[in-house]
């Protein structure tokens, strides 16, 4: 059993800050086409002040940063709402921290907390997930 | 509003292929250095049948299907207007480069907020391998703006 305890941290993940590029690649490479995140046309079209990133890029963040902390074959929960939207050049810092240990059908899991956050403290991502201990 | 009564719509269920190349790639645009989501030697070493797909890629497997966002046309909903407000998963087992991945989605709850200003749409969707085992489960939970 690995050692993790209620309180733990998981080790921070800060990202680069979201360029246009990392939206068009990600566009491509996630199957998400929606044109509000690639094309500043469609995006100030719809109300938007600009293209603006995907909220399942910051789930992949957080998801680095789980599977970073724990093998990903031990991660049996993850979900998040998305709170606020990621604009161009904001930096993401994903945290999480161990909240409970709990039992489920015979298995321990931590359970833990986890949040997107911009530079300037707003939260865009907030969620929990449960790995296998 | 949007049409309510098409609470409990299941869309045909599609198979998609998980191609090595694509989690290459998907891997790359997320800034993923651990090598095990790359290199099929380094998934081996760390226990893993081959590379593994990361934890939120169902959801491009199920935009991969025959239309993006079935839910799109059927409940007639601009994409202009459309907000992801919370997205689930829970896992059985792992999802591997070459796996066949059958997706089935359904309409599971439809209410509005703010007088109507904002709906939202819950979809469920299981995700099978080839074994016919189930891998994972997802809830996404859009957000339609009235505006």
């Amino acid at each position: 059993m690995t050692n993790i305890n209620v309180g733990d941290k998981l080790p921070t993940l800060t990202l680069p800050a979201i360029k246009r590029s990392t939206l068009a690649l990600f566009a491509g490479a996630s199957g998400d086409h929606n044109p509000i995140h690639i094309d500043s046309d469609f995006a100030k079209a719809a109300g938007m002040d600009d293209v603006f990133a995907h909220g399942m890029l910051s789930m992949a963040y957080l998801g680095r940063m789980l599977t970073n902390w724990q093998p990903q074959s031990k991660l049996r929960k993850f979900s998040n709402r998305f709170l606020a939207i990621t604009q161009l050049h904001d930096v993401i810092t994903c945290t999480g921290e161990v909240v409970d240990i709990v039992n489920e059908n015979g298995e321990l899991r931590a359970r833990i907390e986890i949040f997107a956050t911009k530079a300037e403290g707003t939260h865009t991502l907030a969620g929990v997930a449960e790995v296998a201990i | 509003m949007l049409d309510q009564t098409k609470v409990g719509y299941k869309f045909p269920a599609f198979n998609i292929d998980v191609e090595k190349g694509r989690l290459k790639m998907f891997a790359k645009a997320i800034g993923e250095t651990n090598p095990i989501y790359t290199d099929e030697q380094a998934a081996i070493a760390a226990g893993f049948k081959t590379i593994p797909a990361p934890p939120t890629f169902p959801f491009t497997i199920e935009l991969e299907g025959p239309e993006l966002l079935p839910v799109l046309n059927m409940l007639n909903m601009d994409i202009a207007k459309l907000l992801h407000g919370s997205q689930e998963f829970e896992y059985f087992d792992s999802i591997y480069a070459g796996d066949s991945i059958e997706v089935s989605s359904s309409i599971v709850n439809m209410f509005a907020k703010k007088g109507g200003a904002l709906e939202f749409v819950e979809l469920e969707s299981s995700y099978s391998n080839q074994d016919a085992k189930l891998v994972a489960k997802a809830t996404c939970t859009l957000v339609y703006r009235n505006a």
